[in-house]
Parts: C-alpha cells; sequence; structure tokens
C-alpha cells in the first residue's frame, strides 16, 4: 500500500528463533531460525520461489504446523498453548483453490464459522449478505448457488467473504489469486487492496509474484531456502541489493508496462 | 412341459421363496451397512486399524461361499442350520465392498476442501461427519451397490444350509436335472439383482456432488 496506515505497536504474530523440519531421522529443514513480529494493521508480504518455505510459515501461524524449535506467538500466545480450535477460528483463511466446500451453497459456505460459532440463524443470513455484498456478488443471484456453478474469481470472491465472516482480526492468504486468469487477477487484487483499506485487518499474503507484492503490501519479507532475506517496505525491498531481491526485480523489466 | 407352464403352476411356491430371499438380503445388507459403515469412519484417522480390518475384511470375501456357509455350521451362537448362519455369512461377505469404499471415499476428498476445513477451525468430527461424509455418500452408496448384487447371488447358495430362498428351486433342480427348476430359481435372482442395481445406480447419481 502507498497509503502508509497508523500502525499501532500490538504485536499479532511473532516467531521467536523459530525453526521447522520434516522428519526428525533424516531433518529435512524448511525453516530455519526465523525471528520477526507482524503489528496490528499491518499487509505483510511472504515472497519467495516454490519451496523457499512461504507456505510453511502461514501454516506455522495458524498451528497447522508447530515450531520444531522455537516459539511462534499469535496475539502474545504461543501456538502450543492456544486451542487451535479457537485460534483457527479467529484467524481468516484463503487459499488459491478457494477450497470451497462442493455440497454447500455459497450462503453455507460463506456462513461457515458463524454457524460454527453458534450464531443464530438471522444473524448469521444478515453477516452473509454482508460479505457477499463486499467481495462484489450480488446475494440475490450467488447465495443459492453450488461452487461448481461459479468462475474461478467468484469462487475466489466467496473465498475471501468466507474467510472475513466470523470478523476475524488477522488474515492469512496463500497465492489466493494464483490460479486466475491475468485480467480477473489484477481485477480482484485491485478490489482487495480497497477492502484492506477499509477493513484494517492484519494480514498475511505469501505470493511468488513480485508486481502483486508490491501492490499489497506495506511490508515485503523475501525467503530463500527457509531463511529471511530482505525485508522491508516496497520502496525499500526495490533499493535492497541481495542477490535474490535482485532476481525478482529483473523479473519486472522483462514483461512490457512493468510497474516500475 | 414348458417352462412356462411350470412358472405359472408354481407361482405361488416362487413368489414365496423370492419374499424369502429379498428378506434374506435386505437383514444382511442392513446390518453389513450398521458395521461397514461407522467402521469406515472409525478407521480414517487410526491406521493400525485400518490395515487390520480391511485384511479381516478382504480374507473373508476370499473363502469360497459354499466353504464359509459351511465353517460357520459348527460355532455356537451364529452357526447352525437355518436363516441365522446364513444371514452370518452374507453380512461378512458384503462388508468389504462398503467398508473398502466408505473408507475411500473419505479418504480422496479435494486436499483444498479438507486444508480450508482445518483452518476454519472445524474439530475432526466437524470434519468427518460435516465433510467427508458428505462428499463419501455417492461412492458409499456404490459400494452399498455392488454389494447388494453379490449378496442376491450368494444368498441362492445359503439354500444349502436350510435358509430357503430362490436357491432352493436351483438345488432341487441341480439334483433333479430340470431346467425348469433350476430357472424358477436362477431368473428371479437374476431380475431382483438387475433391479437392486437400477434403483441403487438412481440413488447415487441423486446423491453425487461434482
Amino acid at each position: 500500500m502507498n497509503t502508509k496506515p497508523a500502525l499501532s505497536s500490538k504485536k499479532i504474530i511473532e516467531f521467536c528463533e523459530v525453526s521447522f523440519h520434516i522428519n526428525d531421522i533424516l531433518p529435512h529443514v524448511v525453516i530455519s531460525g526465523i525471528s520477526f513480529s507482524v503489528a496490528q494493521g499491518e499487509t505483510v508480504v511472504l515472497l519467495g520461489r516454490s519451496g523457499s518455505g512461504k507456505t510453511t510459515l502461514l501454516r506455522l501461524m495458524n498451528g497447522m504446523l508447530l515450531p520444531s524449535k522455537g516459539e511462534v506467538r499469535v496475539q502474545e500466545r504461543s501456538t502450543r498453548d492456544w486451542d487451535l480450535i479457537r485460534l483457527r477460528r479467529g484467524i481468516g483463511y484463503v487459499i488459491q483453490d478457494a477450497g470451497l466446500f462442493p455440497h454447500f451453497t455459497v450462503a453455507e459456505n460463506v456462513g461457515l464459522v458463524p454457524v460454527l460459532e453458534k450464531w443464530n440463524a438471522a444473524r448469521t443470513a444478515t453477516r452473509v449478505e454482508e460479505m457477499l455484498r463486499l467481495v462484489g456478488l450480488d446475494p440475490r443471484e450467488f447465495a443459492h448457488r453450488r461452487p461448481r456453478e461459479l468462475s474461478g474469481g467468484q469462487r475466489q470472491r466467496v473465498g475471501v467473504a468466507r474467510a472475513l465472516a466470523a470478523d476475524p482480526p488477522l488474515l492469512l492468504m496463500d497465492e489466493p489469486f494464483g490460479a486466475l486468469d491475468p485480467v480477473t487477477r489484477a481485477e480482484l487484487q485491485r478490489e482487495f487492496r480497497g477492502l484492506v483499506q477499509r477493513l484494517g485487518k492484519t494480514i498475511v499474503f505469501v505470493t511468488h509474484d513480485l508486481r502483486e507484492a508490491l501492490l499489497l503490501a506495506s511490508r515485503i519479507m523475501l525467503l530463500e531456502s527457509g531463511h529471511i532475506v530482505a525485508s522491508g517496505s516496497p520502496q525499500e525491498f526495490l533499493d535492497h541489493e541481495h542477490a535474490e531481491v535482485r532476481a525478482f526485480t529483473a523479473s519486472l523489466d522483462s514483461g512490457p508496462g512493468g510497474l516500475k | 412341459m414348458s417352462d412356462w407352464t411350470f412358472f405359472a403352476e408354481h407361482r405361488a411356491e416362487i413368489l414365496g421363496a423370492t419374499l424369502d430371499h429379498v428378506t434374506l438380503v435386505l437383514i444382511a445388507m442392513v446390518l453389513a451397512i450398521l458395521i461397514g459403515v461407522p467402521l469406515g469412519m472409525f478407521i480414517v484417522h487410526r491406521p493400525a486399524l485400518r490395515a487390520i480390518a480391511l485384511g479381516i475384511a478382504s480374507i473373508f470375501q476370499t473363502i469360497p461361499s459354499l466353504a464359509l456357509f459351511g465353517f460357520l455350521i459348527p460355532i455356537p451362537f451364529i452357526g447352525g442350520i437355518g436363516k441365522r448362519t446364513a444371514i452370518v455369512a452374507l453380512v461378512l461377505y458384503a462388508l468389504l465392498p462398503i467398508l473398502r469404499n466408505t473408507y475411500v471415499g473419505l479418504t480422496t476428498i479435494d486436499p483444498a476442501v479438507l486444508e480450508s476445513a482445518e483452518a476454519m477451525g472445524m474439530t475432526h468430527a466437524q470434519i468427518l461427519f460435516r465433510v467427508r461424509f458428505p462428499l463419501a455418500l455417492a461412492f458409499i452408496l456404490a459400494g452399498i451397490r455392488t454389494a447388494t448384487i453379490i449378496t442376491i447371488g450368494v444368498a441362492t447358495i445359503a439354500a444349502a444350509i436350510g435358509a430357503g430362498g430362490l436357491g432352493t428351486f436351483i438345488f432341487r433342480g441341480v439334483a433333479l436335472v430340470s431346467d425348469s427348476l433350476i430357472l424358477a430359481g436362477a431368473i428371479p435372482a437374476a431380475l431382483l439383482a438387475l433391479l437392486a442395481d437400477f434403483l441403487l445406480g438412481l440413488l447415487e447419481r441423486r446423491l453425487k456432488v461434482s
């Protein structure tokens, strides 16, 4: 984002010397010794190539993975101490294929967490309508459709609506626009940027697309082989000298109409 | 005497045996479903038990049906001559397709759906009952359909241990070298299998979620 939001110093997420490896016998290190924090209202974009550890980092934040070493703290409590069901209900989550439930209607998908949280039917219905409007879908037209009756872009909008339904302070997004065609992707990125500015959520966003990172991020963190190699505002990032940063910025120049 | 006049003269007996047959199959199927579906759900998150349950169910399938009926006769409580033994054997036969399809259906769900279910804070039980089960339903029903057709066929052999049903005509026909008698058992059994296949197929298509 170009406008600098007023950030409070409250830390929503804190990584303290976090390592994560798969398989204890022949450890394959995915993340090693990472420390950083995310303050309330920030949009942090985790940028990196495939296999750099971005998704692992994201999954450590909602306790889908627990650190092998170190501690991940969400709202000042370690993910080891959280009731993971409670933790996850307070975190919105959007993934590349949206992961909508095919046997649920759009309305049922969006209302999932409110229903799990035992909101009454009227409150849930109102909230679902509100969320669908927020992501630009007319409830009268879309509420009763099934996911298979939607385009890729519409499915992703429903995915965002579902993540926001219970009004979580934190959103985790794993390449949510990655599978869309370029035109739809640009459309959703622009709308999402507007949405973020209005709602003031804290967002951690994973992508391998530098343009997307520059458009959405208040801070970009670049990962390479499980390490953070650069971190800073979009402008600081573009001026960074690290080889991997240069590799990413070089990708901007290759196409016509680069953002720079 | 043509087959048709034979069928006409014995229609009451044939109908009675058909009803017996249907009863036998229905009781066995209800029991097999009541055991197979919950067991399939139970082993989703229990790998050790899964190997044992699927292994045992597979072993029953490999025993020739006539031998299985024979083996059960001397066993106390469930054994002996008659319907009860036959039903136990039919349940053991029907179990594998139901159990296996339930398990496979519950575990071959789109990973993105399971990931978002978990990430939104659904418990294991909620994911099992609200996501996995409804999405596996068509698959489970396909297993029930296979099991029903097998059971209708195998139930003809149950007549060998005095359980009645359409097999009675077949065994008598073989003993008396009478084609009419054999057909009086075989034709209704085949028609039952076709009918069950058709009806369950309809239901299966209706339940399929793409």
